[in-house]
């Protein structure tokens, strides 16, 4: 099988994306974990105005068989939420890197996203 | 050391399973989703391969009295083509396992009694017949089956009519039909079912209408590939169950981990006191147990989990999940926990999920009207 990695978001080994506009870094899982976890049921992310820091666990998402840790691919001060998930954690699944977003931030640092893998080097992670 | 291998696992490999290690076997946890094969089992049907569960055929004149003496429910008298639920208890009235005893129907491996255990008791419990055989000096023979007899489940409100036109096809004329409405609740009997002759039982494990076969190790192929319904892993067979509140042994109870009577496990209605068995005599004393396990609903968000503490809305300690999940059905967390027994259904209480106490009730089970 197969999995979409787009090649304008950098990724993190335990398979969370960002994507940077403008200062701004959108957070998400990637199709791989969506497919691994199974149907996603449940999410738990920090609210407008927390902080989160690289590499840290900043929430968790529970699919029907397990409970994952999320870890932040970046450091910021949370600016948004995507609070459909509450009602709708199906979008994880259906969408991972469009309506199923988890959050955005106020980034920190942004050479902290050289660190992170780009779409090819997770591609081949998770082949 | 290697995996036990279903007959059917290059099938399930063909069809994109994914596996997992369930109690020495690898076996399908999930084919396309757990969601849309529970929610097919609730709406049409699907199909389980469960030959993981162990088969241990026990015959000879002696096999009903050295089984029924090895089993909580009473097994001596049924007729052939019974089953019945029983729990399998150590001399202190401990749960070692829980287990389905048919006696089966003329006309297949001789009318003797089939022991199922679950995944990965099969020796041990063949052992502990020979055993007490010996040190009763029974006239009974145990033979282990678990990788000569395959067994697939097909339940869901869709299952009759499905097999009932499998056999009708498999049949050459309305005398090699059966009538599945027949067969009651914990009745078997023997079909052919595309071109397999089959032990055709009404039980499962997931609520809704349904059965189990059992088929020679070879046929397995034969007879899923004949069953046209979802194929289901062991996922859906999770949630499926856990929906009506039935035990999963090694997991809501372990003869050493959690050790457990079948009345704290609140399946008293498969222990008769009036029949003798091992363990009877410590389970007459114990019939009215301080902990039972009951069932638990999140009222808020969350998914409770094995292990997750459970306490009083003040945060008192009351007891421990042993399986929770998201319910498919339903939409909301439930499980399965051991709490003071005289906690009547309905009680507030809290199950502490990554540090904090979110609200629930107990509950009766099952948690679904079937």
């Amino acid at each position: 099988m197969s999995f979409d990695t787009p090649d304008d978001l950098r990724y993190l080994d335990t398979h969370e994306w960002v994507r940077v506009t403008d200062g701004t870094a959108r957070i998400g899982i990637s199709d791989f974990a969506q497919d691994e976890l199974g149907d996603v049921v449940f999410v738990d992310v920090p609210a407008e105005g927390e902080e989160i820091s690289a590499g840290d666990s900043f929430g968790v998402v529970e699919s029907i068989k397990a409970v994952s840790d999320l870890y932040a691919p970046v450091s910021g001060t949370v600016t948004d939420r995507n609070d459909a998930l509450e009602s709708e954690p199906e979008l994880l699944n259906e969408d991972p890197y469009g309506e199923g977003w988890l959050l955005e931030v106020d980034l920190d640092d942004e050479s902290e996203l050289d660190d992170l893998l780009d779409a090819a080097d997770y591609a081949d992670q998770i082949a | 050391m290697a995996l036990r291998q279903s007959p059917l696992s290059d099938t399930h490999a063909e069809r994109g399973a994914k596996t997992t290690d369930f109690g020495g076997w690898e076996m399908p946890v999930e084919f396309d989703s757990i969601r849309t094969e529970h929610e097919a089992v609730r709406t049409a049907a699907g199909k389980f391969d469960v030959s993981h569960m162990g088969e241990l055929l026990v015959s000879g004149p002696e096999a009903a009295e050295l089984t029924d003496r090895l089993v909580t429910n009473e097994v001596r008298d049924r007729a052939r083509g019974e089953a019945c639920y029983a729990a399998i208890c150590n001399d202190a009235g401990v749960m070692l396992d829980d287990t389905v005893v048919y006696r089966l129907p003329d006309g297949w491996l001789d009318g003797s009694h089939l022991v199922v255990p679950n995944a990965g008791h099969d020796a041990q419990m063949a052992e502990r017949w020979c055993d007490h055989r010996d040190e009763w000096g029974l006239d009974a023979t145990v033979d282990n089956h678990t990788e000569s007899l395959a067994m697939i489940a097909v339940q869901g409100p869709d299952a009759p009519g499905l097999l009932a036109s499998e056999i009708a096809d498999a049949g050459s004329g309305d005398d090699d039909s059966i009538d599945l409405d027949a067969l009651g609740r914990f009745e078997a009997t023997v079909a052919e079912l595309a071109g397999v002759e089959c032990l055709v039982a009404n039980t499962g494990y997931t609520g809704e209408r349904g059965f189990e076969l059992l088929c020679p190790w070879a046929e397995a192929t034969t007879v899923w590939t004949a069953l046209d319904c979802e194929p289901c892993g062991l996922g859906a067979r999770d949630t499926l169950r856990l929906e009506m509140g039935f035990l999963l042994s090694g997991q809501d109870f372990h003869h050493e981990e959690n050790p457990r009577t079948p009345f704290e496990a609140d399946i008293g209605f498969a222990v008769d006191l009036d029949s003798e068995f091992v363990g009877r005599d410590a389970l007459a004393r114990v019939s009215d147990p301080d902990e039972r396990l009951q069932g638990l609903r999140l009222e808020a968000r969350g998914v409770p989990r094995e292990g997750y503490p459970v306490t009083t809305p003040d945060g008192d300690p009351l007891g421990t999940v042993t399986s929770g999940t998201m319910s498919p059905t339903l939409g909301e967390g439930i499980g399965l926990a051991y709490l003071p027994a005289d906690l009547k259904p309905g009680t507030e209480i809290a199950v502490e999920i990554r540090g904090e106490g979110k609200e629930a009730r107990t509950c009766a089970t099952p948690f679904l009207d079937r």
